[in-house]
């Protein structure tokens, strides 16, 4: 797929990878071998019907591919772009064994881009039940299990704490992997199934469960994700400059602040020595939105080696061809500052890579006596997030694992200790994949649908 | 303000998170009174920078795009005794409801306000209406005592007045020097932390302080804190990291005469 030149792209917010035009999109169609047994399909949380949507854009279908994908997946445009498709449909993909699979999120993506292009068409819904659900969180879990409950003709709420929906679609992904129009757009087809979105509506505080069962709904839907930032508990770490990467791409994402004082209010501070610990995803953007705001150094400090980085292999890629360094088996144990409390290094210790750990990849362990400086005047600490506790906090009806402070669900239902109540996404499995989400969302719609109509 | 969900669930020591318009940062301003029949919260807020600059100049019947709240966890609400209520600047706004709500507990409340100059000195008459004592200082001794706060609060102590428990907003210099006191007479003392905030949920840790050598974060931690736990020296100097960023927005606001590009 076609590229925006680096050159270009670090001196922007604009979207990187291009997508396909319809010569493009059909000439890769047309490597399908349409498999009687399609893996693809397996690997697809949502379980699209790949082959199908794909024989219908070689015969140029593109109506019909979109209706197929959608029997699905609300939030094609979406997915397309992000889904980590490599571990997905095209790490199952026969052609793959060979030589390269099928760019099934690239051909997703061009059908959705065709269609909110196009204006959408909203599809039959069922005749309305008169019952309601009340989604918590807008994110991809709640957008996709209330977008499949109004379609099977329910009345539905999601509740939003941000001004904006989309939760990590909005806040999290950068404009340049997944631009806010397409978020909007797609957020307005969820609108369009006749779903209503509250906004600046914290539920725990502006409202409890209770309340929301009170107020008339039969059930409740909790998709609040995994938005708690884990720091490193290391001496220096509230020194000024350094970052929760959710505070970063908060600022960055939701509040525009790359457009700060011009058409944003929300200030950000990067320097000339920028580094991210971490080596996700959420690392990975982070780098690479503090590359296009400094326009100087952006290292990424990682304590295993690439190998066992959990990013995307193509943001990596992508990263270290915008200019972003690499320093592996480095593990951050203390931050110094200036007299004015600002940071300006960062105290490392080397690693090296031990047994497999529960995760499977090797446990990385500090090597005495290693210790080295990394120069730091801003830093963004991106080792992951932690469920979100303000529901199980405010509801203690709700039981939680205490340990990872996931709720607890039936893992065929979704639903929780608190009767008429499903969970799913990251509060219940810890920070995971958008389309894991939108896959407990369907989960959970169709068992919700099941415990009203009975 | 409208906002008739807040109003509904508002406590004493709460806040809300307001965003003015489209391109408006998020900004915390604590609950200063509600009233839960008619739907409608209070806030007081000074126009120190762009924000609140704006939000001064909105108009009876205008809207504010977001409110978001009630945040943070209710104040500490028992029998203490005799309890001091302490509000320096704007913050004497939101002494309010912790004074109101102390002494309906059945606290004997002293209340002390300053502020820097006399003209600048609010909720006089509001505090006067929920305490059995009210002191006044101001830094240049227009009004009340020449001094602060703090000073007044020592006097108290150093007569001899038996003061159970101490509760003090204000600017953070103000409720670092309250703490300095009690800690030496050894009164209870929760302060209001007024940290940068951003999404105010829990999400970011932009308000992130270190209480009791631990990192607490503001926002749903608290806002009220032990004081003589609380790392004021390092809230400072985190308070102070966007400050050019602050004055370059105000500056062009003020120079583009109402903020149109």
């Amino acid at each position: 797929m076609r590229e925006l030149e680096v050159s270009k792209r670090i001196r922007s917010f604009d979207e990187v990878a291009l997508g396909y035009n319809e010569e493009e999109a059909i000439a890769e169609a047309e490597r399908c071998l349409q498999c009687k047994n399609p893996k693809c399909v397996e690997g697809c949380p949502v379980g699209i019907n790949i082959p199908e949507f794909i024989r219908h854009i070689r015969n140029r279908e593109y109506e019909e591919a979109i209706k197929t994908i959608k029997l699905a997946n609300n939030l094609p445009a979406i997915c397309g772009r992000v889904c980590p498709q490599e571990n997905q449909c095209e790490g199952r993909c026969v052609l793959g064994i060979k030589g390269d699979p099928i760019n099934i999120g690239g051909l997703e993506r061009f059908v959705a881009d065709l269609e909110l292009s196009r204006g959408f068409e909203v599809p039959e819904k069922a005749p309305d039940t008169g019952r309601s659900v009340a989604v918590i969180g807008s994110g991809p879990a709640g957008l996709t299990a209330a977008g499949d409950l109004a379609k099977m003709g329910h009345n539905v709420v999601v509740f939003e704490a941000l001004h904006e929906p989309g939760g990590v679609l909005t806040y999290g992904i950068p404009e340049f992997r997944l631009p806010k129009r397409i978020v909007k757009a797609e957020v307005g087809y969820i609108e369009k199934l006749g779903v209503k979105i509250k906004t600046d509506v914290v539920v725990g505080k502006t409202l409890t469960i209770e309340d929301l069962f009170q107020e008339g709904f039969d059930s409740v839907f909790i998709g609040t994700g995994a938005g708690l930032p884990a720091f490193l508990n290391v001496p220096g770490e509230n020194l000024c400059g350094i970052y929760s990467a959710n505070e970063f791409l908060i600022r960055v994402n939701l509040m525009k602040a790359y457009k700060f004082p011009y058409e944003s209010d929300t200030p950000i501070k990067v320097g000339s020595e920028n580094v991210v610990i971490g080596g996700g995803n959420v690392a990975m953007d982070s780098a690479r939105c503090a590359l296009r705001l400094s326009q100087k150094n952006v290292t990424v400090l990682y304590r295993r080696t690439e190998k066992e980085m959990p990013a995307r292999r193509d943001e990596v890629r992508r990263a270290r061809e915008e200019g972003v360094n690499f320093r592996f088996l480095t593990q951050p144990v203390g931050f110094l500052g200036d007299d004015r409390g600002q940071v300006r290094k960062v105290e490392c210790i080397r690693m090296r890579l031990g047994e497999p750990d529960r995760s499977g990849r090797p446990r990385p362990i500090p090597i005495e006596g290693s210790n080295f400086y990394v120069d730091a005047d801003a830093v963004i600490v991106a080792i992951g997030q932690r469920p979100n506790p303000m529901i199980p906090k405010t509801t203690p009806k709700i039981k939680v694992d205490e340990r990872r402070g996931t709720i607890i669900v039936n893992p065929e239902t979704l639903e929780t200790s608190f009767k008429g109540v499903f969970a799913g996404g990251d509060i219940v499995t810890g920070a995971a994949t958008v389309i894991s989400a939108m896959g407990a969302g369907k989960k959970a719609a169709r068992s919700i649908h099941k415990s009203l109509i009975k | 303000v409208e906002a008739p969900l807040i109003a509904k669930k508002a406590e004493a020591g709460q806040f809300v998170i307001v965003r003015v318009d489209e391109r408006g940062e998020r900004i915390p301003l604590t609950l200063v009174d509600w009233d839960k029949d008619r739907g409608v919260i209070t806030l007081v807020y000074q126009a120190v920078g762009l924000t609140t600059r704006k939000l001064s100049e909105k108009k009876e019947g205008e809207h504010i795009l977001d409110v978001v709240g009630p945040l943070g966890n209710p104040g500490a609400a028992e029998k203490f005794g005799t309890v001091a209520v302490i509000g320096g600047g704007v913050g004497v706004a939101a002494a309010y409801p912790r004074a109101k709500q102390l002494r309906q507990k059945g606290n004997y409340v002293i209340s002390i306000i300053g502020a820097r100059s006399s003209n600048l000195l609010i909720f006089e008459d509001e505090m006067r209406s929920v305490s059995d004592e009210l002191y006044i200082s101001t830094d240049d001794g227009t009004k009340g005592r020449k001094g602060f706060v703090s000073d007044v609060l020592r006097d108290l102590l150093q007569e001899g007045r038996k003061i159970d428990y101490v509760f003090a907003v204000g600017p953070t210099v103000m409720m670092r020097a309250v703490a300095k006191v009690t800690k030496e007479y050894q009164v209870k003392t929760d302060v209001s932390l007024n940290p940068i905030m951003v999404d105010g949920t829990g999400m970011c840790g932009a308000c992130r302080v270190r209480v009791g050598g631990e990192t607490k974060f503001t926002c749903v931690d608290g806002p009220e804190f032990d004081g003589h736990q609380v790392d004021f020296e390092e809230l400072l100097t985190r308070l102070n990291t966007y400050r050019e960023e602050e004055a370059m927005a105000l500056e062009r606001y003020v120079k583009g005469g109402g903020g149109e590009d």
